[in-house]
């Protein structure tokens, strides 16, 4: 910089230094200042500023050169400089502050040509060094930025018009619905709708749909933001009110979407490995798009907001070769690990990734690097789960992942819970006879579920056992439910503490067709006395194979899916009263559970809750070659309100809803008043109701005035036609005068004999 | 409504059609029998046996006369329907498909299907009413073969100049009967196979059914499509109700796919559906098999149902239907 300004001086001192001579002959030299003013930027074509470099103090200086020059090398631009005694060079002058001993966090770069420093400026601007990304500019325009004569949003002058600030849409604008309805979008052959979900489930288009949206499949963001859309060439994000305007991430060939719980960042597989998408030699390498080193990846992470590609992964691992003197058949069949298969922390910082049997990798987000530089060995690691309590590093603790073992040898399978970053185990469990670990957490992260299945001495799977991690009292205690039969469903209650299950006796009957499974669902609780989980109610001889609890708890739904015989949903409350209290049975905690109503879809193949809790919809889709495609809409009473056959029929999916921002003392407020609010619910449904019928006899009132005025048009027409051609009119039919029956009786003689009978 | 069941047939039924008073039903099967019924009580008044193959269609004449039909046997007949004899027949190279009177009785119409080098082809007639009706031309006034996609099913628009035809690709398109140039078409009038084409009692619109599952009203005079009413099922005939504001709908899956349905019925339902507000308003169950077949009394008193199972089922109205009126004030001048 300061050179910048000494050549600057010429110039400028011409014009500060006239004599009151000359501006008394009132000469004037602005056309002569004009032509040869120097422009900052002549003479330094060749220079780069680099901003956002780490500030580093005099130790780490000549490290950090090091690696400067290989990021920039990598890039695409080396500097060809040599350093010299004192490990400086020429080419890469970084500005020193010297009073606090440290570095001012910018730097020059020195290209031999213009060309050089211009093909330099494209490939270095963005690019990432460590946490840092780094932000290239010509040392000339420099000057022009910071000189730019503009005020606090205002845009500056020669930018194009159409640059003009444009407020975009609400990215959350539909909680704001005065009704507080929820969305659902359904998906029906080459149409994709967003509807209202109104009072009795009644849809109303929520937005013009996009015939773009229908190719592959659409989804949801966790929070609702972001509408996502599966295509041939990668994925589509609409979002606001209108959903106009996609985000698109390419990816081609993309089968699977995830989101970050934040929804900070995106994950896409494609089955197909990536290729790097074409690239224009002269141009910067775009950070929206595949590299040559992605290559035969299928994993790739993105950030949602900027588009950015962040990192690609391989696919899943080979499975590991069998152990020596094991027949490869003996095995049993390769585990596979359940999308998604990058998990995140719940406050998007960490994500990993498993690779089974040998170590857990953790990146942190969003620099995508592994966290501390090393993966994680756990010999023999088949799966993991993060805890999905969003609060722990708000409380200032640690995230903390489950993740367990099999038997190895003479080691006992083994539960761990890690905290990350700190990778302290502040609690394992041994375990023995293990056939497979299945981990459940709930919601809120207060409670760990492993459910054991175990091997008996014949090696057959014929009981489970649930070990109970209490994840957020002192030292973890651990409680164990010795069940005499196998888990095949587990689900906690959201926001609860009792958790459903449902079990059977004989696991591995393959069963003839027509015939039903015998399952059995029960349910846990926390006992108030003694503080420990004790059986409330088991329901013997189901067919009962997916619990459904809804998402504010209290009610569940026990629903048989996918065989041809039996179609049921069962709607269940746990804390059934007549009045608005609760009671507590203590002698018997079952007694308050009561089924609502039992209700049949055929066909139907999912079954989701809305966020709210107020209305269950079982889908039938044609993606799972459902007889009968189409939706149903039910209360959480049971009550079937809309019942949709549709050919063709796709997906059904409830937009979620972001946590409520009301706190705890908010919400009992509000339950508190409830009888006030619903006095004016009441009423506002009322008028809506008669507000419906209104319209709805207007609009058929429409349709007959229309029918009728064609028809008498016709009428006419045909009346004269007929004349012309000779012919009387048509009668009406009419519900005529009484008919004259004519019943006529013909006798017919045939043949007629005489016989005297001799007496 | 307690059904009459009429059990005369071996095979599926393939059309029932009524007489202009609605005493008389004549049933046509792919047993090679036409059947004719009295359709108050049930009772059968006789067959017209003579077709070495499935019939495929019927058509009964105003004065109830003179009955048509179109089978199998490449074959077209006149029959006396007091007598049962067989006055006149006609020979065709493919299988009769259809068949049709014009409204005042003086043309007939056949559409013969489309096989082993021969084009569907559309013939008209000119019948002779004089003396005992044996005396009938062999050659037709008009033969012409729609270009593109075959005809599946035809009728006579009002005065007999023009022909409304229903095509395999979901056409629906209207031939001058005279010389068989096409005078309107809608192309995409359904995206499946025309199974049914009947009249509205003035003839001024007439309802398809189609296998692409929807039922749809047509303007005679423009072939405008008025109503659409959708379903779940492949449709396989739809019929108009005079005094009531419906249409009668039927069909069912296929026999194939049926079997992958266990408890449940193919839904081989009647439906009935409110013709203005394209709304269902009920349904009458009873077949086990697809219903190939419907038709309704000429004043609306009843309608019968064949089906895929043999069966022919009669329905008398009860007086219900006639009170009911599931709209309250709001119903259509006709």
């Amino acid at each position: 910089m300061p050179v910048a300004v000494q050549e600057n001086q010429p110039s400028s001192s011409k014009v500060n230094g006239r004599t009151e001579e000359e501006e008394d002959l009132e000469i004037d030299y602005s056309e002569i200042e004009e032509k040869y003013a120097v422009s900052p930027l002549d003479g330094f074509d060749n220079v780069l500023v680099v901003d956002n470099v780490p500030v580093i103090d005099e130790g780490k200086k000549k490290k950090l050169y090091e690696r400067l020059r290989s990021t920039i090398a990598k890039a695409g631009a080396p500097l060809s400089g040599e350093a010299d005694a004192e490990g400086n060079f020429s080419d890469m002058v970084m500005p020193w502050d010297n009073e606090k001993g440290e570095s001012k966090g910018y730097m020059f770069l020195t290209y031999p040509s213009a060309e050089l420093a211009t093909h330099a400026l494209r490939c270095l601007d963005q690019v990432l060094f460590g946490k840092n990304r780094l932000y290239v500019n010509r040392f000339g325009e420099i000057e022009r930025y910071a000189s730019m004569n503009i005020e606090e949003g205002s845009t500056p002058k020669n930018w194009p018009a159409d640059s003009q600030a444009v407020d975009k849409e609400h990215l959350r604008s539909w909680l704001a619905d005065p009704q507080g309805r929820d969305q659902f979008v359904t998906f029906r052959d080459t149409a994709v709708e967003i509807n209202w979900c109104g009072r009795n489930a009644t849809a109303e288009r929520a937005v013009e749909p996009n015939p773009k949206w229908a190719e592959l499949f659409v989804s949801w963001s966790p929070l609702g933001t972001y509408f996502t859309t599966l295509h041939r060439p990668g994925v589509a994000l609409w979002q606001g009110k209108s959903f106009s305007e996609p985000h698109r991430f390419t990816h081609p060939g993309v089968r699977l979407v995830d989101f970050s719980p934040c929804e900070n960042y995106l994950v896409t597989f494609a089955p197909e490995p990536i290729v790097a998408s074409p690239q224009d030699p002269d141009s910067p390498p775009d950070p929206r798009k595949f590299a040559p080193e992605d290559e035969g990846n299928h994993i790739a992470v993105w950030e949602v907001k900027t588009g950015l590609l962040l990192r690609t992964f391989p696919g899943e691992a080979p499975s590991p070769p069998p152990p020596a003197g094991v027949d490869p058949k003996d095995l049993p069949p390769p585990r596979k690990l359940a999308w998604p298969l990058l998990r995140w922390s719940p406050d998007d910082k960490y994500v990993a990734r498993c690779l089974m049997g040998s170590q857990i990798s953790v990146y942190e987000a969003p620099t995508m690097g592994l966290l501390d530089k090393k993966s994680i060995k756990i010999d023999g690691v088949l799966d993991f789960d993060w805890c999905p309590d969003a609060e722990l590093s708000a409380n200032g603790k640690e995230n903390m992942l489950a993740f367990w073992t099999p038997e190895v040898e003479n080691q006992p399978a083994r539960v761990s819970l890690m905290a990350i970053p700190s990778r302290t185990t502040p609690r394992q469990k041994n375990l023995y006879n293990v056939a497979d670990v299945k981990l459940h957490w709930q919601d809120q992260g207060t409670y760990l579920c492993c459910k054991v299945d175990r091997l008996n001495r014949s090696k057959k799977v014929n009981s489970s056992n649930l070990e109970l991690f209490r994840v957020k009292e002192k030292d973890y205690p651990i409680e164990a439910v010795e069940l005499k039969e196998v888990c095949s469903q587990f689900a906690w209650e959201p926001k609860g503490s009792r958790f459903a299950m449902v079990t059977t006796s004989e696991p591995n009957a393959i069963l003839p067709p027509g015939q039903l499974p015998k399952n059995n669902v029960e349910f846990f609780h926390v006992d108030s006395k003694k503080g420990i989980f004790r059986l409330m109610r088991r329901l013997e001889n189901k067919t009962t194979n997916s619990l459904s609890w809804s998402p504010k708890g209290r009610f569940i739904v026990l629903a048989t899916i996918g065989l041809s015989i039996k179609h049921d949903l069962e709607f269940w409350d746990l804390d059934f009263t007549t009045d608005d209290k609760v009671h507590k049975n203590e002698t018997d905690p079952g007694a308050n559970m009561q089924l609502l109503a039992t209700g049949e879809h055929y066909g139907m193949s999912e079954i989701a809750w809305d966020p709210s809790g107020r209305y269950v919809a079982s889908t039938a889709s044609s993606f799972r070659n459902s007889p009968e495609p189409g939706y149903t809409i039910w209360d959480f009473k049971g009550q079937d309100l809309s019942r949709n056959q549709l050919d063709k029929f796709k997906q059904f999916l409830w937009r979620p809803r972001p946590a409520t921002v009301l706190g705890k003392d908010e919400q009992k407020k509000i339950r508190k008043n409830l009888r006030e609010y619903s006095k004016r619910f009441d009423e506002e449904d009322a008028a809506e109701e008669s507000n419906v019928s209104a319209e709805l006899i207007a609009h058929r009132r429409r349709l007959i005035d229309e029918w009728n005025a064609w028809r008498a048009k016709r009428i006419k027409e045909l009346a004269a036609e007929r004349q012309k051609a000779g012919l009387e009119a048509i009668p009406a039919v009419t519900q005529d005068e009484e008919r004259e029956t004519v019943e006529e009786w013909i006798e017919e003689t045939i043949d007629e004999t005489e016989e005297v009978v001799m007496s | 409504m307690k059904p009459i069941l009429l059990q005369g047939h071996e095979r599926s039924l393939t059309q029932i059609v009524y007489n202009k008073e609605g005493d008389l039903l004549f049933t046509a099967s792919k047993d090679h029998i036409i059947n004719v019924w009295f359709s108050s009580n049930g009772e059968r008044l006789g067959t017209y046996s003579g077709h070495n193959g499935s019939v495929w269609s019927l058509a009964c004449d105003s004065q109830s006369k003179l009955l048509l039909s179109g089978a199998a046997d490449n074959t077209m007949k006149l029959w006396d329907i007091k007598t049962g004899e067989c006055l006149k027949t006609w020979e065709f190279p493919t299988a009769v498909k259809r068949v049709a009177w014009s409204d005042n009785d003086n043309l007939a119409l056949c559409i013969t299907e489309q096989r082993s080098g021969h084009q569907g082809a559309i013939r008209v007639y000119e019948i002779s009413h004089d003396g005992d009706c044996k005396n009938q031309p062999d050659e037709p006034i008009t033969e012409f073969s729609p270009i593109g996609s075959k005809a599946t099913v035809a009728a006579f628009a009002p005065l007999g100049h023009e022909i409304i035809t229903g095509h395999e690709s979901g056409k629906v398109a209207l031939f001058d009967a005279k010389t068989g140039e096409e005078i309107e078409s809608n192309e995409r009038a359904h995206s499946g196979a025309v199974t049914d084409l009947q009249l509205s009692p003035d003839g001024t619109y007439f309802v398809t059914s189609s296998k692409d599952k929807t039922a749809r009203i047509h303007d005679t005079k423009n072939l405008a499509v008025i109503k659409t009413f959708t379903t779940e099922t492949p449709l396989n005939s739809a019929c108009i109700t005079p005094l009531k504001p419906y249409v009668i709908v039927g069909g069912g899956q296929d026999a194939r796919s049926v079997t992958t349905t266990s408890t449940r019925s193919g839904k081989f339902e009647t439906r009935f559906w409110h013709r203005v507000f394209e709304e269902e308003v009920g349904r009458v169950r009873g077949h086990f098999g697809p219903i190939n077949t419907i038709a309704v009394h000429p004043e609306g008193k009843a309608f019968a149902s064949g089906g895929e199972d043999g069966y022919v089922r009669v329905h008398w109205f009860d007086d219900s239907y006639f009170r009911s009126r599931p709209y309250g004030d709001l119903e259509p001048a006709d």
